[in-house]
């Protein structure tokens, strides 16, 4: 009790101090501040908050400690010293049989196929140069401080397409490296950065068609979006390449990267043709009978009025497509290709790697998780720079 | 699924018979200038890329075999990797000359589905393996066990057979995948693991402690495995057979890689002492390379690329690799395996 009326004389003492109004304001309760504040607010604001806060730290602990004893603490990093009486070999398994955790100098061992896949050894600088450019001009076309941006950008969708095939594929003065050589993140890459760039024009043009007056216009696209929305990809994929042969006269042969890198780029545009239609959908009818009275033409209207808000609204969807194309394209495993994912399992069933499937899948799933957050924080980004109003907070 | 496989089979015939009209699967091979060659997607010892990025498996040696039988150069081979469903389709089709996938010789397979199986390279059964510390001795004392086992495959079917044949009582524990029914078991959540005895070696591998864990001797199940061929092409399914029939004849001779120049200047034409046999496949006598369509050292070129029979087993799956297969079934006749070669004549 004293304490309280200590505190109280206190407070008339301040008060008796101060001109009105020029009271300086108290700090917030230390309870509301500060890392216990934040705790309080966001972890433990209810009983059943602190309940499943308890729970879900006791998953955690059961789960990371572990984890990082396997991944990190226990693992094999570099090849051991060879022991006496052991005749010398190839890094193997077995040389991780000492730690009991994760073995990575499979990784180590198998990272240049992990990338290049069974490209020829001696010429993997061009891929490298491929890469080089390509992370470049992506930095250029991304960055703001980067200006000239439609030069970039021509030399980005159509010239590099060319230079990269050639430096991958060969020819004119290069030696020639069958597609059937190409594997590796390198395939990945390849699949995934033809699906997105491919699939996003076509996916617009077909949603433009699909909301075209034009009847046949009309038409082929709501039967071509439809199709190909109705079947599943791998569906697709394995026609394309078991069906396929039966129909052809034998000895003739698709290059089956071309068929694939073909299926890939179908579906996703069928997908992006509705992710496109949903903008186009949310632009008041206001936008259209504004640009029109503007004099402005149809393809005018679209490209000056139309789509830039249609697709700045898609965004999220858009990016979405990406993500999933991306992880999508390991399913061309199916069709024999080795892609990223499916290099990585064949490396384990070598002989001397047998035992180390999961640490190439904990390999496989960092890789991709670092490229499918990079792009879906680019589109945040994105989404912030260009927000105009629409956005909630 | 049986109609489909009728329908599939009729397109493949009358594809067969447009295809036998117009060329040999050797002169097609010939002027493309390689063998296309259909191997498995990964399978320890039997085809998986090194780490060099280079196929290497029992698998990959027989179609360097026949590439150097029919170029006299093991390099001229294109390794098509086929999964479980492809590979048939793939070898109806002309997508591939020949397969050599690990596939079970069965009569269904031989017979309708329009292919021709032609030797065995491998002869592989079904077996068990347990912990020691179970202290089982033999597949009958598996009474009452759980065992982890892959789904959908023959070798599900192979246990439940073993199973009610025995009245053992076992419960299957169903995986999807190899790698998970043997990640199960290593955890301890199954008394025993079932697949391919050479799969049980491989398996052992990468195991927490392989010496824990022992291979019950039972084998339940027949796999002979081997290369297939279109029906319907005689030559080129005698060329395939009689590639895995000279590495065995060299091994029983005593040829290898290393000697085999040495062994060729012993029996030269007019030698004494010097064997006919060897003279009629290394080329020296009779002219029976050409009656194949081969040339007449075409046996010669296959043991100097990849060896007899016994160092391509050793070489791949043999007691110094990490599989440590014994050759079991796979001797040679005269050390009480299988392998036999009809004589060279």
């Amino acid at each position: 009790m004293a304490d309280i009326s200590a505190d109280t004389t206190a407070n008339n003492n301040l008060n008796a101090q101060m001109e009105p109004g020029l009271r300086p304001s108290l700090p917030p309760p230390t309870l509301e501040t500060g890392a216990v504040g934040w705790l309080r607010h966001n972890l433990f604001s209810s009983w059943v908050n602190a309940i499943l806060t308890v729970l879900a730290l006791y998953i955690l602990y059961l789960i990371i400690p572990p984890f990082l004893a396997w991944a990190v603490f226990d693992a094999t990093w570099t090849v051991p010293p060879l022991a006496a009486g052991v005749e010398d070999h190839p890094p193997q398994f077995a040389d991780c049989r000492a730690n009991a955790g994760a073995c990575w100098i499979f990784v180590e061992a198998r990272l240049p196929q992990f990338v290049y896949g069974f490209y020829t050894a001696e010429q993997r600088w061009r891929v490298d140069i491929v890469f080089l450019i390509l992370a470049v001009s992506i930095f250029g076309l991304l960055s703001e401080r980067i200006k000239r941006k439609k030069e970039l950008a021509i030399f980005f969708f159509a010239i590099f397409p060319i230079l990269a095939f050639w430096l991958l594929y060969g020819g004119l003065g290069l030696e020639v490296v069958e597609t059937r050589l190409w594997g590796g993140f390198m395939l990945t890459l390849i699949l995934s950065g033809i699906g997105i760039v491919f699939s996003l024009p076509l996916g617009v043009l077909l949603a433009l068609g699909r909301r075209s007056d034009l009847p046949v216009v009309h038409m082929l696209c709501v039967v071509m979006i439809e199709f190909v929305r109705g079947v599943p990809l791998i569906t697709i994929l394995f026609m394309a390449n078991v069906m396929l042969p039966f129909f052809l006269p034998p000895g003739v042969e698709f290059n089956v990267l071309l068929r694939v890198l073909l299926g890939v780029t179908i579906f996703a545009a069928a997908y992006m043709a509705e992710v496109v239609r949903g903008g186009l959908q949310a632009l008041p009818k206001g936008q259209y009978e504004g640009a029109m009275a503007m004099g402005l033409g149809y393809w005018q209207m679209m490209r000056l009025i139309i789509l830039p808000q249609a697709l700045r609204i898609a965004i999220p969807g858009i990016v979405n497509n990406f993500i999933s194309l991306t992880q999508d394209t390991t399913l061309v495993a199916i069709v024999g290709l080795y892609d990223f994912l499916n290099i990585v399992r064949a490396g384990s069933r070598d002989t001397n790697w047998l035992g180390t499937e999961i640490e190439g899948y904990v390999f496989c799933a960092l890789v991709y998780w670092i490229f499918c957050f990079a792009m879906s924080r680019y589109s945040m980004h994105l989404e912030r720079k260009l927000h105009t109003g629409h956005k909630k907070r | 699924m049986n109609y489909f496989r009728l329908a599939v089979a009729g397109v493949v015939l009358t594809a067969g018979f447009a295809a036998a009209a117009q060329a040999t699967t050797l002169e097609t091979v010939k002027q493309r200038g390689k063998l296309l060659c259909g191997v498995t997607t990964g399978l320890a010892g039997f085809g998986a890329p090194n780490d060099q990025g280079q196929w290497s498996g029992l698998d990959i040696d027989l179609c360097k075999g026949v590439a150097t039988a029919v170029f006299g150069d093991p390099t001229k081979v294109e390794f098509k990797p086929l999964n479980a469903e492809q590979r048939f389709t793939a070898l109806q089709s002309g997508e591939v000359d020949m397969l050599a996938r690990n596939s079970t010789w069965t009569l269904h397979r031989d017979t309708g589905l329009g292919l021709d199986f032609v030797a065995v390279n491998f002869y592989d059964g079904q077996g068990f393996m347990v912990k020691k510390e179970l202290g089982v001795k033999s597949a009958l004392e598996l009474k009452g066990a759980t065992v982890c086992v892959q789904e959908g495959t023959s070798t599900e079917k192979n246990l439940g057979d073993f199973d009610k044949v025995n009245n053992l009582g076992m419960k299957p524990v169903k995986f999807k995948e190899n790698d998970q029914a043997r990640g199960t078991y290593d955890e301890g959540r199954c008394d025993a693991y079932t697949t391919d005895a050479s799969g049980l070696a491989a398996e052992r591998t990468a195991l927490k402690n392989p010496d824990d864990n022992i291979i019950l001797p039972e084998i339940i199940s027949k796999e002979p495995l081997g290369p297939v061929v279109r029906h319907g092409d005689n030559q080129w399914g005698d060329i395939v057979r009689w590639t895995h029939y000279v590495t065995l004849i060299a091994e029983e001779k005593g040829i290898t890689q290393a000697n085999i120049d040495d062994v060729k200047a012993k029996n030269a034409a007019g030698t004494d002492g010097a064997d006919p046999e060897v003279q009629r496949m290394l080329g020296v006598t009779d002219k029976l390379g050409e009656e194949m369509g081969l040339t007449n050292d075409w046996a010669y070129n296959v043991i100097k690329a990849v060896g007899n029979y016994g160092e391509i087993f050793d070489r791949n799956v043999g007691p110094k690799t990490p599989l440590k297969l014994e050759r079991g079934l796979n001797a040679l006749w005269s050390k009480g395996g299988l392998q036999y070669a009809p004589p060279y004549n």
